[in-house]
């Protein structure tokens, strides 16, 4: 590894680092604003033209207020327990294809921090992993409240984990590859993967929702039941980190979605273009196909009401996993047909 | 830094946060220990290339075998009065059980010292990828594959019986 190539991939980092930070921030802006659209109100107005600058008020605000940890809460795990949660949010970020090779200084330089050949099982990983958080903050809380919301969040997780992964397989059975950059050359033009797999699409997206904890899966920091669940006990920039990484995995899995099945950063008619153009241009059809997803994830939390639990569980495990892998199988079998090993 | 150092270094935390495992006094650290071993484990399966193993490693042990262990602890909320009394009896032979295992597996240190080439080596290209894992899984390791595949299912298709034994109806 040379030099040029760990200062670009370092400068790549920290504006990935700083675009997710960016991107989080703004979407609490746009939420706020879409809520109030959609129920017929104004939403923040105050701060600055059009209230463009609540978010930093809001940010300001976290800082500025009393840092409290309980006297019989589990001290360092409670201020580890945000920390997880917004790292694994983070660190996706790293293997997702941000758009084709850039021409710069006489460098091709790739938008891609880690081309891993396994992109898709680390995405995976990572997800499994992101439920630490909340299970360690709400436990360490010593709330009944937390800790329900704790192992709300831990078996919902659990459960929706496998459709998820079931429904992903079916995209590497097609493109033959787990690396996310095989996956998004494959979608060339406008031969996207949602036309081949509608019903893994779908799948996948109602998992997407239940891994985030959007609504209508928000259960485990359901205010009307657990006040608000795994983060009752927070205050200050720990609860500002819960939501901010709860806005930041948003942001992410709206992209791996896009990755997986809209393309990623693949355009119908970008063979006109060559060059540094196609790369802007390619950048900029992914973060428009990002801004959509994020806007539908909104758009659905506004509209559906919560789940109960138990329709949840059965929301998971009796539809959406018996779904999942009739779906593999079909695709299985479609794949051997085209192949001609049948 | 070579390859020796970062494996030594690697080895020792991986021995340092396992034995926090057994050390720390309360049960959900102890589990958080054990997570920290298994991302440790990864990171040597990573040194070695083989970049699959890693992930699987670190998809299924530390993110779901463990979360469904955490679950447990947390709901049991174990404490200091809950523990259940030691006789002498039952530290005697746990002492003898885990004497036993720790002669075995010196004995198999031993062995690879004498027959292995000290520490990591220098990583075979491509040899822990996914690709070269799913040919040798599907041509020289096809029956055993099968069989445990076919033990898993009998698993499977176990607990789900297990669990439906009593009729729930929810509606």
């Amino acid at each position: 590894m040379d030099t040029a190539m760990l200062i670009e991939k370092s400068a790549l980092v920290l504006l990935l680092f700083l675009i997710s930070l960016g991107v989080a921030a703004y979407q609490t802006y746009f939420e706020r604003k879409l809520a109030a659209w959609i129920q017929d109100r104004v939403g923040p107005d105050r701060a600055g033209p059009f209230g463009i600058l609540q978010p930093i008020a809001d940010g300001t605000k976290m800082f500025l207020k009393e840092d409290f940890i309980p006297a019989k809460a589990d001290k360092w795990l409670f201020i580890i327990g945000p920390g997880i949660s917004m790292f694994t949010a983070l660190i996706t970020s790293s293997v997702i294809p941000w758009g084709p090779n850039l021409n710069l200084f006489g460098r091709d330089i790739s938008l891609q921090v880690a081309d891993f050949n396994i992109g898709i099982l680390f995405v995976f990983g990572v997800v499994s992993i992101g439920v630490y958080g909340i299970m360690i903050g709400g436990w360490a809380s010593n709330n009944k409240y937390s800790l329900y919301g704790a192992i709300r969040a831990s078996s919902q997780m659990i459960s929706y984990e496998l459709a998820m992964g079931i429904s992903a397989i079916t995209i590497v059975m097609l493109s033959g590859s787990l690396s996310l950059n095989d996956i998004v050359q494959s979608q060339h033009g406008i031969n996207w993967n949602i036309f081949y797999q509608p019903v893994a699409f779908f799948i996948f997206f109602i998992t997407s929702l239940a891994e985030l904890n959007r609504a209508p899966f928000d259960l485990p920091e359901c205010e009307s039941e657990l006040i608000g669940g795994y983060h009752t006990e927070y205050s200050s920039m720990k609860l500002g980190l819960y939501l901010f990484s709860e806005y930041t995995s948003m942001f992410v899995s709206a992209a791996i979605m896009s990755v997986l099945f809209f393309g990623g950063y693949n355009f119908p008619g970008m063979d006109a273009f060559s060059g540094n153009l196609l790369a802007v241009m390619c950048i900029a059809a992914f973060a428009l196909k990002i801004f959509l997803f994020i806007f539908v994830i909104m758009w659905i939390r506004w509209t559906i009401p919560r789940f109960r639990f138990d329709q949840l569980m059965h929301l998971g495990w009796k539809v959406l996993i018996p779904v999942a892998i009739v779906n593999m199988l079909i695709t299985g079998l479609v794949v051997a047909w085209n192949q001609g090993w049948m | 830094m070579s390859l020796q150092m970062i494996s030594v270094i690697l080895g020792s935390l991986t021995i340092a946060s396992a034995l926090m495992v057994v050390l720390s006094k309360h049960p959900i650290r102890s589990v958080i220990y054990l997570v920290i071993t298994f991302f440790f484990i990864s990171a040597m399966y990573i040194l070695m290339n083989a970049q699959f193993l890693a992930i699987v490693n670190m998809i299924v042990y530390a993110g779901a075998i463990m979360v469904l262990f955490l679950f447990v602890l947390m709901l049991l909320n174990l404490n200091k009065e809950m523990e259940p009394e030691t006789t002498r009896m039952s530290v005697i032979t746990a002492v003898i059980a885990g004497g036993t295992l720790f002669l075995v597996m010196i004995t198999a240190l031993r062995d690879t010292f004498q027959y292995g080439k000290g520490y990591v080596q220098a990583p075979v290209q491509d040899a822990g990828l996914v690709e070269q894992l799913g040919k040798l899984l599907f041509s020289k390791y096809l029956v055993p594959f099968e069989i445990s595949s076919i033990l898993f299912i009998a698993a499977m298709v176990g607990a789900v019986l297990l669990a439906k034994r009593e009729k729930q109806i929810i509606d």
